[in-house]
């Protein structure tokens, strides 16, 4: 009977093409509506490391104390050069990284070759390990260049294409600011959306990284940060002066693969910020929290709140036309009531009403989800319009995307058929077929 | 074959109670042609219907083929009405999207049959109807008397054992009526039970027996002396 009825409901629809059309047209634009937003809020709130992100946290610590125009409870979001040192020496967790923005030039090798602006990371080698980072060639580095200030660096694969023609350059030296680098290793392409590792210098949606470097060779040569660097008082001068100071502009990572790590851990932290408190460093209530890497999005607020609402709008919109299309269809089922009389006196029971105008209800929310499609691949070009453009360049369509566009589009309408159909079903034969 | 008892159907309103039918009681063999008469509003419609499985009753109790009716379900119901009963109306109610054929598959497909046996039976039936010519064609391009005959052609299709048809002949002219009648009758004598509801008394008299219903009740004509000149007709041109 499947045939059958596709066969009737595709019938029924071309009798009366611009009712058909309409309704088409009013589910076409509420799903492209709705997939387009929705695009952009899953490309914005996904998971950036899901196997992992249970797994991964960012210690905080209240090292400026009350005031300073902050809410109880908002603690910075990145360490001091003091606690952040203090925390990596202690090696409570399973593996602990720092990690800060640095942007160098890139001295190429060629007499006449101009420097070339390159943005890193300065990090420990757990970095690599923990966030499961791919790699083409070689490896990190090994712990000795961190205990060592080695001259080790990790870059990607766009920038050794640049340098080395995508050859394997693992033990090649690069010049950056002056200073010659050996390469351990070249990563696969490797940009997580958001960037959650470090969220708090911009949007979390920028481009890749071109390489990263350990940390204490960047603090050995004294390379300030690329990103934020917070104060709540002015730095004695000199880079020991800022190292020591109470500005934050490190990020810190852990990896704590069991709740009792999870605990053990908090109970660190906690004790960490006694002491300093006992000390004399801190003269407030110690405050310390450790999040995940999804409890640590929202509180950096990653998600744009543009996106959310934007994407409450166009759901309203797909219900606005949803609305429409139950009116249209009402209309289109109940000018059929003599057929369906007709159809119950030859043996239709109310299950198989049901079906036939499901089924056709069916066709047109696929129809409507195939122009869904064509608007949703339009709406994607002018995402840009509405959102910043780190935003808007994630939105893309995938075959995910396709499928769920069509999806939605055949569900939402068999949602809008039920009570048309209903009506249809209910027709009472005896009457349809005494007033005929 | 079909048996009411003390069969009643009340239409109620939020003011007033509308018997349709009252105490309502037959009984048609099987294999007999019954002729059910009355005037305008007396409920022989709405006794078609119910008899028909289209409309549900309000009290008694309806056998059909042995099966009391009253506590089916919806599936049950159209069940019996697809495999027992076939339906003849004044009107038609041919489905005007469909051509001939495909209005005469109509409860073959909902009776589950084959492509092959569906085609066969629709064939013979049309055949039988002498219109395969125009099995192609859409109720708009028939006359009143084809579509009348394609419509016994879709109610022979499914071989019921109880048709009812609903002044069958009243849409059409006399030479049509009659053709329409002798096809009722050959069903008839195919061994098929028919009730058949209509206003025209010598089509009342080709039946084998006439049931004359008023205010929604079965009377007896013969104590009825306003119908006798009709009834007597009746024997006489159909002994």
């Amino acid at each position: 009977m499947f045939a059958y009825y596709l066969q009737l409901g595709l019938r029924s629809l071309r009798r009366n093409p611009a009712l058909t059309a309409l309704m088409v047209i009013a589910i076409g634009f509420g799903v492209a509506a709705s997939m387009t937003t929705y695009a952009v809020f899953r490309a914005v709130s996904g998971d950036p490391i899901p196997w992992k992100s249970g797994q991964l946290f960012v210690p905080q610590i209240d090292s400026w104390g009350p005031g300073q125009g902050r809410q109880a409870g908002d603690l910075p979001d990145a360490l001091s050069y003091t606690d952040a040192m203090a925390l990596m020496r202690a090696h409570v967790a399973h593996r602990q990284t720092v990690i800060y923005p640095v942007g160098l030039s890139l001295i190429p090798t060629g007499q006449t070759a101009k420097p070339i602006a390159a943005h890193g990371y300065a990090t420990y080698t757990d970095f690599f390990s923990m966030f499961d980072v791919p790699f083409l060639y070689g490896s990190s580095w090994p712990v000795s260049d961190d205990t060592g200030r080695g001259n080790a660096v990790v870059i990607t694969r766009k920038l050794n294409q640049r340098l080395f023609g995508g050859a394997d350059s693992v033990g090649k030296v690069i010049n950056l600011d002056g200073s010659d680098y050996r390469v351990s290793g070249v990563i696969r392409d490797w940009n997580p959306k958001p960037r959650f590792f470090d969220v708090a210098n911009g949007s979390g949606f920028g481009g890749e990284a071109d390489f990263y470097m350990p940390f204490t060779r960047a603090i050995d040569l004294q390379i300030g940060t690329d990103g934020n660097n917070n104060c709540t008082k002015v730095a004695a001068a000199g880079w020991d002066g800022w190292l020591h100071s109470s500005c934050v502009w490190i990020a810190y990572w852990v990896e704590l693969p069991t709740a009792a790590a999870v605990a053990r851990y908090r109970d660190y932290l906690k004790g960490y910020a006694a002491d300093q408190r006992k000390s004399g460093r801190f003269d407030w209530t110690p405050a310390v929290r450790l999040s995940d890497v999804s409890q640590w999005l929202n509180l950096q607020h990653v998600v744009p709140p543009e996106t959310r609402v934007s994407m409450l709008i166009s759901l309203g919109f797909l219900v606005v036309c949803l609305v429409n299309t139950i009116g249209l269809l009402l209309a289109k089922f109940m000018r059929r009531a003599p057929e369906i009389g007709v159809r119950r006196a030859l043996g239709a029971s109310r299950r198989e009403i049901y079906k036939q105008f499901l089924l056709e209800a069916a066709a047109v929310g696929l129809a409507g989800g195939v122009l869904g499609l064509l608007l949703t691949g339009v709406g994607m070009l002018g995402v840009g319009l509405v959102f910043e453009a780190d935003v808007a360049r994630l939105a893309h369509m995938n075959l995910s995307l396709v499928m769920l566009t069509v999806l939605v589009a055949v569900v939402a309408t068999l949602l809008a058929a039920l009570y048309p159909t209903w009506r249809a079903a209910s027709v009472q034969p005896a009457w349809q077929l005494k007033s005929n | 074959m079909l048996k009411m008892t003390h069969l009643s159907k009340v239409y109620r309103t939020e003011v007033v109670e509308t018997y349709a039918l009252r105490d309502f009681n037959i009984d048609v063999k099987e294999g007999e042609f019954v002729a059910v008469t009355g005037p305008s509003g007396s409920g022989k419609t709405t006794f078609l219907t119910i008899a028909g499985l289209l409309e549900t009753f309000s009290g008694g109790e309806y056998h059909l083929d042995g099966i009391e009716v009253s506590n089916l379900n919806d599936n049950a119901r159209s069940k019996i009405r697809n495999e027992k009963i076939g339906f003849i109306f004044q009107a038609f109610n041919l489905i005007p999207d469909l051509n001939v054929f495909d209005n005469i598959e109509v409860p073959l497909r909902y009776r589950g049959m084959k492509g092959a046996e569906r085609k066969q039976r629709i064939m013979e039936s049309l055949e039988r109807v002498g219109l395969v010519s125009r099995a192609k064609h859409y109720p708009a391009e028939l006359s009143g008397g084809q579509q009348q005959r394609v419509a016994i052609a879709r109610a022979l299709a499914g071989g019921p054992r109880l048709l009812l048809a609903d002044e069958p002949t009243g849409n059409l002219d006399t030479q049509m009526a009659r053709s329409v009648l002798e096809l009722i009758e050959d069903i008839h004598r195919d061994g098929a039970t028919i009730v058949m509801v209509t206003h025209d008394p010598e089509l009342a008299a080709r039946a084998q027996r006439n049931v004359h219903i008023i205010d929604g009740q079965v009377v007896d004509l013969a104590e009825e002396p306003r119908f006798h000149t009709h009834a007597d007709a009746a024997a006489q041109t159909h002994p």
